[in-house]
């Protein structure tokens, strides 16, 4: 087991090591820093010594070692455009994306799960042919047409809900949090259901195909024939084998709900790190593009090491495993 | 055999009215999108062609212009021919993206998964690691490093190309993983090896071979993928990174429709979005049926 999680480990920071080298390549190469950095009066003799300074003439190799180096240390260096330091502009927008995407994964898999299972066992009943026709539709629709019809009925329409910005925050130091605030919470529904809704017909077509292959293996017939009651038989010997499946949607879904906050960002003015990340490519910033880059990477690598983990928690036949 | 086969799909069709209808729904959208400059009474791209003077006139059924079917935008544009040229992009581009991403995905699915050894695993490896990413991520990736190496009076030239490609660099992996894992079990099929004993060259064993046997899922995918394609389009053009609005897809006239949510212009908004929806829902119902059709352990 210790030898798995080795592995696992190796592998994650090879993954990391190899998205800080496209990051670092696309600082590199895509346009030219020093020009970024100098006006037009700027004459070629003082950018050659710029560009000596700050060691861009070093091999390649040098410069990637000093890059990651700085990564490593939390220093991400600075944005073309507002000239901020990027580590302080990604801390100040976290929260909003975490909070966002936690309430929107968890809508998905709190709805998504029973509605999976329902429709796995009554495959034939007039609710789960609704449900499974709407989930269709749910796919078809893109995300920001959701969030737009949602912004209608209850902002502009019925008037309940506010429709763009974070509403009412709380400053925790370093996490400023809406969810501490009615008018927060108010703020947070629309974007979280719209961000919540793709990833709820995802959830619920897996669960309901795992369930049905899991409904159909020898176990739960034998179970059948043993005469186990069938909340028993669904709860405990079913869905039990579905869980591996499940934490895998999970790891999975993360990196969805983050790859379409910047969607659900743009409608609603959610000032999150999509939002951040769509106007760096608005503006080829790309240091801000690379820094972004190389979050989401490690957010995902994390995400994929947990599950793991989880496995191995889950499944006792992981654990007796031990290396050929 | 085939005709069997093709009677027994037929049978299917008849017997599925969703499958009917969304056949029916797609064939009459890609049509009228692709007949759009005989169709339309007025061509959106020619700033002559409209005035202002007829701007927010509403849909016919509303007290409109007998002109304009459904309506004019702000600039006064006729909203069915906005529509239709609209829908022929984006179609345009979620059509080559879509044969793009197969041809790729599948020429390097296939001989992954024919040669196999390192070849297989350096490109499984990119594979996975593309497949970590999300789809719309990496095609705002691939758009924003070509903004950043292209001049902008190119990018500005070049943006349906760029766009097409940023689409289907995102979407190959598909292709590629389901072309890999099908050509491993046809590979050690008898008919494979006999082919291979023959001393034939090993393209033509997977051009001529391998590749026709393993059609039935990539058709899914295809289907399947042509309807996000659309979407990705769509959503980039709807967030400022694809299309400009003086050639707007579906997805640039949504984002320009955005502006009138709480002005009461509803169809400039409502409309493109609506057949929108139509085209992709019309297309995903199309993918099931033909995966139901082509995995006879559903039936």
């Amino acid at each position: 087991m210790a030898y798995f999680i080795l592995k696992r480990l190796i592998q994650s920071v090879f993954v990391m090591v190899a998205v800080a080298f496209l990051a670092f390549s696309l600082f590199r190469f895509v346009g030219d820093p020093i020009s970024q950095m100098t006006g037009v009066e700027t004459t070629l003799a003082d950018q050659d010594r710029l560009r000596e300074e700050l060691g861009l003439n070093d091999p390649f190799i040098l410069q990637f070692a000093r890059f990651a180096g700085d990564m490593v240390r939390g220093d991400f260096g600075y944005s073309y455009r507002t000239r901020q330091p990027i580590g302080e502009m990604l801390v100040s927008r976290i929260p909003a994306t975490l909070e966002l995407g936690t309430l929107a994964l968890v809508i998905s898999l709190v709805v998504g799960i029973p509605a999976g299972v329902y429709t796995a066992l009554r495959p034939r009943g007039m609710v789960s042919q609704v449900i499974l026709i709407s989930t269709l539709v749910g796919v078809s629709i893109p995300t920001f047409v959701i969030g737009i019809f949602l912004i209608f009925l209850f902002g502009v329409k019925l008037g309940w809900l506010p429709t763009f910005g974070r509403g009412g925050t709380t400053d925790l130091g370093w996490w400023r949090t809406s969810l501490l605030t009615t008018d927060g919470w108010r703020a947070l529904i629309l974007p979280a259901v719209t961000l919540g809704v793709y990833q709820l017909t995802l959830t619920m077509r897996l669960v309901r195909a795992e369930m049905m292959e899991v409904m159909r293996s020898d176990h739960i017939r034998f179970a059948t024939a043993r005469g186990i009651p069938w909340h028993s038989l669904y709860y405990r010997h079913a869905l039990g084998n579905t869980m591996i499946p499940v934490i895998t949607i999970i790891g999975l879904q993360f990196g969805g709900v983050i790859a379409f906050s910047i969607v659900t960002e743009s409608v609603f003015q959610w000032p999150g790190m999509g939002l951040l990340f769509l106007e760096s490519i608005r503006f080829v910033d790309i240091p801000v593009m690379g820094v972004y880059l190389v979050v989401i990477a490690f957010f995902f690598v994390l995400i994929n090491l947990i599950v793991d983990l989880l496995y191995i928690a889950i499944d006792p036949r992981l654990r007796l495993r031990e290396p050929a | 055999m085939r005709q069997f086969w093709g009677s027994d799909g037929m049978w299917l069709f008849r017997r599925s009215p969703a499958a009917m209808l969304a056949a029916l729904v797609a064939v009459v959208i890609i049509g009228a999108a692709a007949l759009a400059p005989w169709i339309a009474r007025t061509d959106p791209y020619d700033l002559a062609s409209f005035s202002l003077m007829d701007g927010f006139l509403p849909p016919v059924w509303q007290g409109g212009d007998a002109r304009f079917l459904l309506g004019t935008d702000d600039q006064g544009r006729d909203m069915v021919s906005s529509i239709l040229y609209g829908a022929r992009l984006s179609l345009l581009i979620g059509l080559s993206a879509m044969a793009l991403a197969t041809v790729l995905g599948v020429s390097l699915g296939v001989a992954a998964g024919y040669i196999g050894g390192r070849f297989d695993g350096m490109v499984m490896r990119i594979a996975d690691i593309q497949l970590a990413l999300p789809a719309i991520l990496t095609a705002l990736l691939i758009d924003g490093i070509a903004r950043g190496i292209l001049p902008r009076e190119v990018h500005d030239d070049l943006r349906v190309a760029v766009l097409t490609l940023a689409i289907a660099l995102s979407l190959w992996v598909n292709f590629a993983r389901t072309a890999r894992a099908s050509t491993f079990v046809e590979r050690n099929k008898d008919y494979v090896q006999a082919a291979i004993i023959m001393g034939q060259h090993p393209l033509r064993i997977m051009i001529r071979h391998i590749l026709p046997n393993i059609l039935g899922p990539l058709l899914v995918i295809m289907t399947v993928d042509l309807a996000s394609a659309i979407l990705l389009e769509a959503t980039l053009s709807f967030l400022g990174i694809g299309l400009p609005s003086d050639s707007p897809s579906l997805g640039t006239l949504i984002r320009i429709g955005m502006q009138f949510l709480l002005s009461g212009e509803w169809w400039i908004l409502w409309l493109p979005t609506l057949f929108l929806v139509a085209l992709v829902v019309a297309i995903n119902l199309l993918g099931d049926f033909l995966r139901d059709l082509l995995n006879p352990r559903l039936r």
